[in-house]
């Protein structure tokens, strides 16, 4: 992504006050797959007794990337919303630790998209959770 | 034969309504987001009042699909713990002023959560039920609904799966 594409991304995401107050950051974005970053924030946590974040903040940080990828595919035509999105936590993620996403828009009909997440922290060798979900989409 | 009179409705209304409040607040995220739980009898109602954060699309407005998400999973696992918490506090397996004073029991950690978003949230308040369908020793499944306006058309729905915290220490 270049920086002007970085830029224009953060704007985008600036202007959503759900994504702008979790912090939410675009690493990649393009061709039916986005790639996000949430830093570690103590307001997140879940667990008291442990320090790990709460998974609904994983969940509205995946819904939030697998929307953008969706918008990111060339056959999308405009906007999109979530119809369904499952989760499947693997582990807990690292107190401490960014949580960091990608998704792939995978394939397009003439109004849904179907797309597959992936969340970690910042260990690249174990996956914390997985996503798959229908988004509504209007293809061009 | 003796006959053990009923505790008085303030004192059983006091320890419930502490043992909520202590568990609800020891989350962080629940405060974040600005959540809270009412009570009737063992039935509770979890509340997200309407605030500017919790806004995913600015043109419609809309709720953030991951605001209603965390809401219908913190409803899913308040409500799950609170089932076998309320049985220990009514038995006296568990002392309430123990739960006030902070020492909390473990939560139940999330396996799996699905979410099915039937309408956009409108920018106002909304509110959430669970339904607990399987309180296991290892598992439980829970069912969650969150409406607005009107109790008869839910805006989003989601099943979820549970680890149950081990029993003993």
């Amino acid at each position: 992504m270049s920086e002007k594409e970085r830029k224009a991304a953060q704007q985008f995401m600036e202007a959503i006050p759900h994504a702008k107050a979790l912090g939410m950051q675009f690493t990649s974005l393009g061709d039916g797959c986005a790639e996000m970053k949430m830093p570690y924030d103590q307001r997140f946590i879940g667990d008291p007794e442990t320090g790990v974040i709460h998974g609904g903040a994983v969940f509205a940080l995946l819904d939030t990337t697998c929307g953008a990828a969706v918008m990111a595919h060339p056959d999308v035509k405009g906007t999109t919303a979530t119809i369904d999105l499952r989760i499947d936590y693997m582990r807990p993620a690292t107190p401490g630790q960014s949580i960091r996403t990608r998704a792939t828009c995978y394939r397009v009909t003439r109004s849904v998209a179907f797309v597959r997440a992936e969340a970690l922290d910042e260990d690249d060798t174990s996956v914390v959770a997985t996503a798959t979900g229908a988004f509504v989409a209007e293809k061009k | 034969m003796a006959h053990k009179r009923p505790e008085p409705v303030q004192v059983i209304k006091q320890r419930r309504d502490a043992a909520l409040h202590a568990l609800v607040h020891s989350v962080p995220y629940i405060e974040f987001l600005g959540i809270e739980f009412e009570r009737r009898g063992d039935e509770l109602t979890a509340i997200m009042p309407f605030k500017e954060t919790l806004i995913g699309n600015p043109m419609l407005p809309a709720l953030h699909g991951g605001a209603t998400a965390a809401f219908l999973e913190m409803t899913a696992i308040i409500g799950l713990s609170w089932v076998s918490l309320w049985d220990e506090i009514e038995t006296g397996g568990i002392d309430a002023t123990m739960i006030e004073a902070g020492q909390l029991p473990r939560l139940p950690k999330t396996i799996d959560f699905t979410v099915d978003y039937l309408r956009s949230g409108l920018p106002r308040d909304a509110y959430a039920r669970a339904q607990v369908n399987r309180s296991g020793r290892r598992y439980g499944s829970v069912h969650v609904e969150a409406w607005q306006d009107n109790r008869a058309r839910p805006f989003a729905q989601a099943t979820g799966h549970f680890l149950m915290p081990s029993r003993d220490g």
